[in-house]
């Protein structure tokens, strides 16, 4: 911390900040109480002055698919040879442990080869664990599996752990490229930073069709699209990461005479491994929530299953493949962070077998397994007779819920619906295009000079002249009372796990839990309490937004300086003052990177809540996949990404400015 | 994964050996099916799919997205969609197929039935039900109605998607309800299912062949009969100034596919064409899967067993 000295702007000096902020918000009360009149155009954007930008999508896309060339090769053949690589290493986990080798192609296909039985799988998980992480971690790995295994979801797992198997290493490399050459170079940070934002928040299904017809129908489209979803944050954090590396110790590179590339890879990447560790564990939650999706496009797998089973109203059935997706996910997240902090021990003896003796161990048991499993058949595939299931129990639960309770649950539902979200809802749907846009760039311009003012103000005009306003409002409406739960409700809980262990524990596992479990299977039974509608959508992006709101604040308040923590101790400061005076403030870049995540988050969500009948820019992409216009969906998925990018804009911008006026070095 | 030139050849001799059957010489590329995400469409793809087996076909099912499916049947990525249904894939199917890149491979001779649905016990608040003219009764649509929605009735359609212009039908016939959505099928279930356990007043959309219909006691509203002038003619019923003062319309359901079958698989085209089941049989197997707790597989198995002669006939044996 440097004491540098507030600069405020000098737009900030001319009158006192207050009376601006008064002045604008008055402006735009009156025009919103008394300009319907006077000015129908700020209400209703004209008709005549629409930009017909879905139309040229739509014309656009079918040149790209059919007519784009690179003259040797066209670009749909282009994007098929992508397909055709990806295709080779998921072919070859999939085949590795799921199908077996195969000659030949579909039905007729001859297995030349088994795959690894679930004895094999199992034991190499506990192994693996072992190796990283010692015997607890190897219980842990051997649980979740087994698990998957004796409640009849092993052979549906198996295809989906292919898909994020092959996903994952690619979405955590190009994350963290990309986020070293955002680092290195300030024009590709810029550049690349609305392209992310574009990434994480235009709904899937906007540019789904556009990818099925590029990459092919099946599995590796899903691959496509789920490193399309899961990489930002990588990127973000990459940058963020190598950034806050101490300059004692770059400076002690430079000292020892690192090139530069020494300096990346053997300095600054390894001194961040804790930061860079919440990347993988996010592109692993992440692909895992694509699971549903992915299904939809021909990956099949646990997706599916959950799709089918809640279309038959099964809970059970839902439940348990829901949570097989969360037990691959705990195993897989923390067999990676074991890894990373794994340091190599020197071997103990000079042999093969005493030099490598997980490796040995680990080929001595997938051959033993494979020759038991010849021999017995329940070694290879696990016996139905065997396999376990809730049944009916989960149905009858929520049934007894709602017979017994669910006059109270409709009355608590009420009462918020008709006094907080339908009136929020009216007031938003209600106020003047043109008043908010001014009002969003007069933020912009106190906030961060006039660029900002001109990128927000042409966003939310661009949303206006595509006739997506009324939807937009809805949206906002939405996301932004979400947002606003998430967060009162994420960050004391954030603020109790990272002083508690005791606390961070259970905590990890729930969000862990909240943010993989497909929210199609509490979104069902959701209905059945509280009818469809927003406050239903409501339940649900709550619950995935408090993910990142939790996470990121214990990130921050773990990552401050225990010098500085030392320090305060030693001026005497209770528990309460470290935490307020000095932990919070110097958190607080990751908490708002944790806000500005818990927006996009709610914003992603936007897809699934479409399923609960909301009338928002989610349901507008829903329809045009529906009806295969990608122009119509790509538009909607834009306004999207553009609440989303002037939200992040207004919240960094307003993050410098405070930090400033405390005296906080930005970072 | 790229299938090189030789590996298809081996297959294709390893088959041959196999098999030895005459129209199977034809390709021994799989023919892709599409399974969606219900039961009744897994039974239709599997009982297709068992049938060209039968015939000696190469066959490999792919889970695929009811809509977005049409993607890869354009670029010939997947082959053959068993179900599509008229009243809800009508647009993206006639889009798709104008492309020319996928066709039409005739009639299921399934027939969908949507209609507004109640359950029998809301008989007693509104007595003079099935008759849609029952609903303009005050006393009747508060039954049905909800705090949101009072004193109108609440009336739970499907989700956008799926058209249906009730909100028209509801305008036109002066009903005193206000339409919700359903964001998708799963939930419009779902809240049946909430209002059934609790005998509580609801009117949704109910489609068949479905297990629904075999789960809950209750009717189909009936609303004056469809016909193509009420949806294009106002002056059509009793609302002169309003098209849609009628019921839905049923629709067939619809087999399609990629062009390229026709040349590729003839035989199988020959077969998929000629597939034909009715409401009933396909209302039975469903309540087996989805009610009685049977597998797909083993309902499929029955039916193969039950109705040889048929099935051989659509692959000319």
């Amino acid at each position: 911390m440097t004491p540098a000295g507030p600069s405020a702007r000098p737009a900030a000096r001319r009158f006192p900040a207050w009376l601006g902020w008064a002045i604008a918000l008055g402006l735009l009360a009156l025009l919103w109480l008394f300009g319907s009149g006077a000015f129908p155009w700020a209400f209703d954007y004209p008709k005549a002055l629409r930009i017909p930008a879905a139309r040229w999508i739509t014309a656009f896309t079918k040149w790209l698919l059919n007519e784009a060339t690179f003259g040797l090769f066209t670009f749909s053949e282009f994007t098929r040879f992508i397909a055709a690589m990806l295709d080779v290493p998921y072919r070859f986990v999939l085949s590795l442990i799921s199908t077996g080798f195969l000659r030949g192609e579909g039905s007729q296909a001859v297995q030349i080869l088994p795959p690894l039985s679930w004895v094999a799988l199992i034991g190499s998980g506990a192994l693996l664990g072992r190796y990283a992480g010692g015997w607890r971690l190897a219980a842990l790995v051997a649980g979740c599996l087994a698990f998957v295994l004796v409640f009849g979801q092993w052979q549906s797992a198996m295809v989906t752990l292919a898909s994020i198997l092959v996903a994952v290493p690619l979405g955590v490399a190009g994350g963290l490229l990309l986020g070293v050459l955002a680092f290195r170079h300030p024009w590709f940070e810029r550049a690349i930073r609305p392209v992310l934002d574009l990434m994480q928040t235009i709904p899937v299904f906007a540019y789904l069709v556009p990818i099925l017809i590029l990459f092919g129908f099946g599995p590796t489209a899903a691959v496509v699209a789920t490193l399309i979803y899961a990489m930002p944050p990588m990127t973000r954090i990459t940058e963020l990461a190598l950034r806050r590396v101490p300059s004692e110790l770059t400076d002690l590179g430079h000292m020892v005479g690192c090139t530069r590339r020494q300096m990346m890879w053997r300095v600054m990447i390894p001194s961040s491994k804790d930061a860079l560790m919440v990347g993988v564990n996010q592109v692993i939650m992440l692909s895992l929530n694509m699971v549903i999706i992915a299904s939809m496009i021909g990956a099949g797998g646990l997706g599916f299953d959950v799709l089918a089973a809640l279309r038959r109203l099964d809970f059970g059935a839902g439940l348990e493949a829901g949570f097989a997706i969360v037990a691959l996910a705990v195993a897989l997240d923390r067999l990676s962070q074991a890894f990373a902090h794994l340091r190599p021990e020197p071997a103990a003896g000079t042999g093969l077998a005493a030099r490598h003796p997980y490796l040995i161990s680990g080929l001595a048991l997938i051959l033993g397994a494979g020759i038991a499993g010849a021999a017995v058949p329940a070694l290879q595939t696990w016996p139905e007779a065997l396999e376990l299931s809730t049944g009916t129990f989960w149905s009858s639960v929520v049934e007894w819920i709602n017979v017994n309770f669910f006059d109270t649950i409709e009355a608590v539902k009420n009462a918020v619906l008709l006094n907080l979200l339908v009136p929020f809802k009216r007031f938003l749907g209600g106020l003047p295009w043109a008043g908010v846009t001014a009002l969003l760039a007069w933020a912009g311009w106190r906030l961060g000079g006039w660029r900002l003012a001109a990128l927000v103000a042409a966003l939310a005009f661009l949303i206006a002249a595509t006739d997506q306003w009324e939807k937009a409002a809805i949206t906002v409406y939405l996301c932004g009372i979400s947002t606003l739960f998430a967060m009162l409700i994420g960050i004391p809980l954030g603020i109790l796990s990272a002083e508690r262990e005791g606390v961070w524990t259970p905590v990890r596992v729930i969000i862990d839990t909240l943010q993989t479990l497909p929210s199609f299977v509490y979104l069902m039974p959701a209905v059945m309490l509280f009818r469809v509608g927003d406050f239903t959508a409501m339940i649900a992006v709550v619950a995935y937004a408090l993910v990142p709101a939790v996470r990121y604040t214990v990130l921050g308040l773990k990552g401050v300086d225990p010098r500085l923590i030392e320090a305060g101790q030693a001026m005497g400061c209770t528990r309460g003052q470290i935490l307020r005076r000095i932990k919070l403030r110097l958190a607080l870049p990751e908490i708002l990177l944790g806000l500005n995540q818990t927006v996009m988050f709610a914003l992603s969500m936007l897809v699934i809540t479409a399923l609960v009948g909301t009338r928002d820019l989610g349901q507008e992409v829903y329809i045009a996949l529906t009806k295969a216009d990608p122009g119509r969906g790509i538009v909607a998925g834009l306004a999207v990404a553009f609440i989303a990018i002037i939200t992040d804009r207004l919240i960094s911008a307003s993050a410098r400015a405070a930090r400033a006026r405390l005296g906080l070095e930005a970072a | 994964m790229t299938t090189t030139l030789l590996k298809r050849s081996l297959a294709a001799s390893a088959f041959a050996l196999m098999a030895g059957a005459g129209w199977a010489q034809e390709s021994s590329d799989p023919i892709k099916l599409t399974l969606h995400d219900w039961t009744g469409q897994l039974i239709t793809t599997q009982i297709m799919g068992e049938v060209l087996k039968q015939a000696g076909y190469n066959v490999e099912y792919v889970q695929a997205d009811y809509l977005a499916q049409f993607a890869g049947l354009e670029s010939g990525d997947l082959h053959v969609a068993m179900e599509m249904w008229e009243t809800t894939g009508r647009d993206a199917m006639d889009a798709s197929t104008a492309t020319g890149k996928t066709e039409v491979f005739g009639p299921t001779g399934m027939k969908a039935k949507e209609e507004w649905w109640y359950p029998t016990y809301m008989k007693e608040k509104c007595p003079g039900l099935p008759n849609w003219e029952a609903l303009k009764d005050e006393a009747c649509a508060e039954a049905f109605s909800t705090a949101e929605t009072a004193p109108k009735g609440r009336y739970l359609g499907g989700p956008v998607t799926w058209g249906g212009f009730d909100d028209e039908r509801v305008e036109a016939l002066d009903l005193p309800f206000e339409v919700i959505h359903a964001g998708t099928d799963a939930a419009l279930f779902a809240e049946l299912e909430s209002a059934y356990q609790r005998q509580a007043p609801i009117m949704l959309w109910i489609y068949a062949p479905h297990w629904a219909p075999a789960k809950y006691e209750g009717e189909w509203v009936e609303f004056p009969e469809y016909t193509a002038e009420c949806y294009n003619d106002p002056a059509w019923g009793s609302n002169p100034d309003s098209a849609y003062d009628c019921g839905k319309p049923f629709g067939e359901i619809w087999k399609v596919g990629w062009a390229g079958v026709k040349d590729k698989w003839p035989g199988a085209y020959a077969a998929v064409k000629a597939f034909t089941i009715d409401n009933d049989e396909m209302g039975q197997m469903i309540t087996e899967v989805d009610l009685n707790g049977k597998t797909v597989e083993q309902v499929t198995a029955d039916w193969m067993a039950a109705n040889e002669g048929r099935w051989k006939g659509w692959i000319g044996q």
